[in-house]
């Protein structure tokens, strides 16, 4: 990453600066003293008011105040109690917790070994994606090394309080990143949603009171521990403070793991940090919160990010994904794109979320393919509003945001699509047809060597021609000319 | 496509000693069912079966598992996985015509295997690899910033490996 003039490291500091297979290196870095210190110096009940008045809140998608949760947590009577880790990341397009896995698995596991302290726990599980074979193969040897030295496990330190971590596999299920099926994952069912309340604070897993928090939000808590909540406000917003890791994706030349205050402008991301758009072309939307959020245009673009701004966007922090896009992406196409994801991840249980998600996918797939009627638009907020307040997960509950926000800032998109059946991102390939324009041809035959269908015709230096309805609009001709001479609309 | 017949076998000792070896037997239906398919490649009615005795649990429930992760193969795989990436930044650039240029390369659709068991064509998301997208990947190796021209030659690699493997 070229600029790192606005980033500040707290959640990614150690991440390719220790070897994150040596526990010397992070101990080196003053790992493991925040546990020490909380173990020694404080109360349960001192840790979790630190947690809380440094204000830190999830970095999992909802941005609760974990400190809390903790204090929920910490007042469940319970003789069982169990410390959860999210590491599910489920956005696809999306990578903060597996580089902080993979680069520095202790400082989740100190945290987690300081919350079991805080609320009372003995156990903990973290719940890592299979699909994620480097950072397990961390996780593991990790908890090797710090049981090996007594900084897990039984009686930890001499301190009379013992913490044990287990992993759990997830097995390719984007509602296991969802805290309640999560907890039906580890149980070793199907994983499903649980009704809420009660909260996993008070009835979590095997029915007991239980803090999760995502990866990124545990990496933040040793330092907060170690430096007091005080530091920690220093950076970010009064009601968001500390960082934020986005994963910076798309169409910006410069892509990779960004950590920036909170409240950071959105163009210092994508202009300074991420580079501006690639090949000159015009920024024209970014999209935070993966398939629970939404698409933040232009004129937005200096806005300050952090959890109620996005919010108020229309979008949502979400766990970090950050998908630039540009001039070429048509914002039907985008929402489809999401629609087709969580239709497909929709684990069936309730009603609005299993059939109304395949409605909306039908109408966008119709209106992309030039089929849409006038009164699809009204279908699309009435329904996509009604499993918003009808569905029994943050699945289906924040699922038809891609779509509400595109409709918002990019209405006019989908009437093009509708009234005159039009891509006007040149990107939905039914509505696009590709021309010659005679007075640019020079028949070089490029064109027609490349047609994979082979339907241009044309001696060589005489003007070639499409055949249109043979043409399958698969663009080779538009980017093989050598004269510009083929265009798109 | 014929239907293999089932391997019918008395007894699973991999996934006995397995079971023997976890602590915490709550829970233990996913573990088991990623290792069983870590050691045969699928999950085949016969291991269900077995896994749900082992765990005395209805059949029917290890098979609503089995059904629910995507990760959880129930029929044999080719040899060769090519995985295409269809996470969001590999769509924005293009992931979308590279599937569909191996669809037509291989004559199979997504998800579906080869009619000589070589390649198994799937999408996966996001595999952490952005920068290089569009990502595809073929068994652990991975290919960055593929284009549809690609797809040929990848999958002739592939091709010219399972012919000396062969001869
Ligand atoms: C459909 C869905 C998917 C989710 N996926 C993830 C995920 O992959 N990782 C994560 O940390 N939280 C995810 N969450 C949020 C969790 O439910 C939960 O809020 C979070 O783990 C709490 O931790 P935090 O307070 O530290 O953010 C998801 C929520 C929903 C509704
Ligand atoms: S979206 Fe393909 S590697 Fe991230």
């Amino acid at each position: 990453m070229s600029s790192m003039t606005s980033q500040v490291r707290i959640a990614l500091r150690n991440c390719g600066v220790i070897d994150p297979e040596n526990i010397k290196d992070y101990i080196a870095t003053d790992g493991y003293d925040a546990l020490a210190k909380a173990l020694f110096t404080m109360t349960p009940d001192e840790v979790v008011e630190t947690v809380k008045k440094s204000g830190l809140r999830g970095r999992g998608g909802a941005g609760f105040p974990t400190g809390v949760k903790w204090e929920t947590a910490r007042r469940s009577e319970s003789d069982i109690k169990y410390v959860l880790c999210n590491a599910d990341e489920g956005d696809p397009g999306a990578f903060m917790d597996r580089s902080v896995l993979e680069g520095d698995p202790h400082c989740v596991l100190e945290a987690m070994a300081i919350c079991g302290y805080a609320i009372g726990a003995n156990q903990g599980v973290i719940y890592v994606r299979a699909e994620y074979p480097l950072a397990v193969k961390r996780l593991q040897i990790a908890i090797e090394q710090a049981s090996e030295l007594g900084l897990l496990g039984d009686n930890i330190l001499g301190s009379g309080f013992s913490f044990n971590l287990k992993l759990y596999f997830g097995a390719g299920a984007f509602v296991c990143g969802e805290e309640t099926s999560l907890m039906n994952s580890v149980q070793g069912g199907r994983g499903e949603p649980r009704l809420k309340p009660p909260f996993p604070a008070v009835k979590g897993l095997w029915d007991k009171p239980t803090n999760i928090n995502n990866v990124e939000t545990y990496a933040n808590v040793a330092q907060i521990i170690r430096r007091g909540w005080e530091w920690f406000r220093q950076f970010g917003t009064e009601k968001s403070p500390g960082t934020k890791v986005f994963a910076l994706a798309g169409k910006v030349n410069n892509v990779g793991l960004v950590e920036v205050p909170m409240g950071t402008p959105l163009r210092t991301i994508v202009e300074d940090i991420g580079g501006g758009i690639r090949n000159n072309k015009k920024f024209k939307a970014a999209q935070t919160g993966g398939p629970s959020g939404g698409c933040i245009p232009a004129e937005h673009l200096d806005t300050p990010i952090e959890y109620e701004s996005l919010i108020g966007l229309g979008s949502m922090m979400g766990s970090g994904g950050m998908i630039v896009l540009d001039e070429d992406d048509c914002m039907v196409g985008i929402s489809k794109f999401y629609l087709t994801f969580t239709a497909e991840e929709s684990c069936g249980k309730c009603t609005p979320c299993r059939i109304g998600n395949m409605r909306l996918l039908e109408i966008l797939d119709r209106i992309t393919e030039g089929n849409g009627e006038e009164k699809d638009l009204d279908v699309l907020e009435n329904l996509g509003n009604t499993i918003k307040d009808t569905a029994l997960c943050g699945l289906g509950q924040s699922s038809p945001n891609p779509i509400i926000s595109t409709l918002r800032y990019f209405r006019k998109e989908y009437e093009e699509h509708i009234f005159n059946k039009r891509c006007p991102a040149g990107s939905c390939s039914k509505l696009i047809g590709y021309k010659i324009l005679p007075e640019k041809c020079t028949g070089c035959t490029v064109c027609a060597r490349n047609c994979p269908v082979s339907c241009i015709s044309g001696e060589r230096k005489q003007v070639h021609v499409i055949d249109q309805e043979r043409c399958t609009k698969c663009g080779v001709c538009f980017s093989k000319c050598p004269f510009k001479a083929i265009i798109r609309g | 496509m014929a239907q293999e017949s089932v391997e019918v076998r008395e007894s699973y000792p991999e996934l006995d000693a397995f079971y023997d070896s976890l602590s915490d037997k709550n829970g233990a239906l996913i573990p088991m069912l990623h290792r069983a398919q870590g050691e045969y490649g699928y999950l085949s009615q016969d291991v269900q079966l077995y896994v749900a005795h082992k765990l005395g649990v209805p059949a029917s429930k290890v098979y609503g598992v089995a059904t629910f992760y995507s990760l959880f193969n129930l029929e044999r795989k080719g040899q060769y996985k090519i995985n295409v990436c269809l996470g969001t930044a590999c769509y924005v650039r293009g992931s979308e015509a590279v599937l569909e240029a191996f669809e037509k390369e291989l004559n199979i659709k997504r998800s579906e295997t080869t009619s000589d068991g070589l390649f198994t064509l799937a999408s996966i998301r996001c595999v952490g690899a952005c920068g290089l997208a569009p990502v595809v990947m073929v068994g652990e190796k991975v290919y960055g910033r593929v284009t549809p021209d690609d797809v040929k030659g990848i999958v002739d690699e592939y091709l010219g490996k399972a012919g000396e493997g062969n001869g």
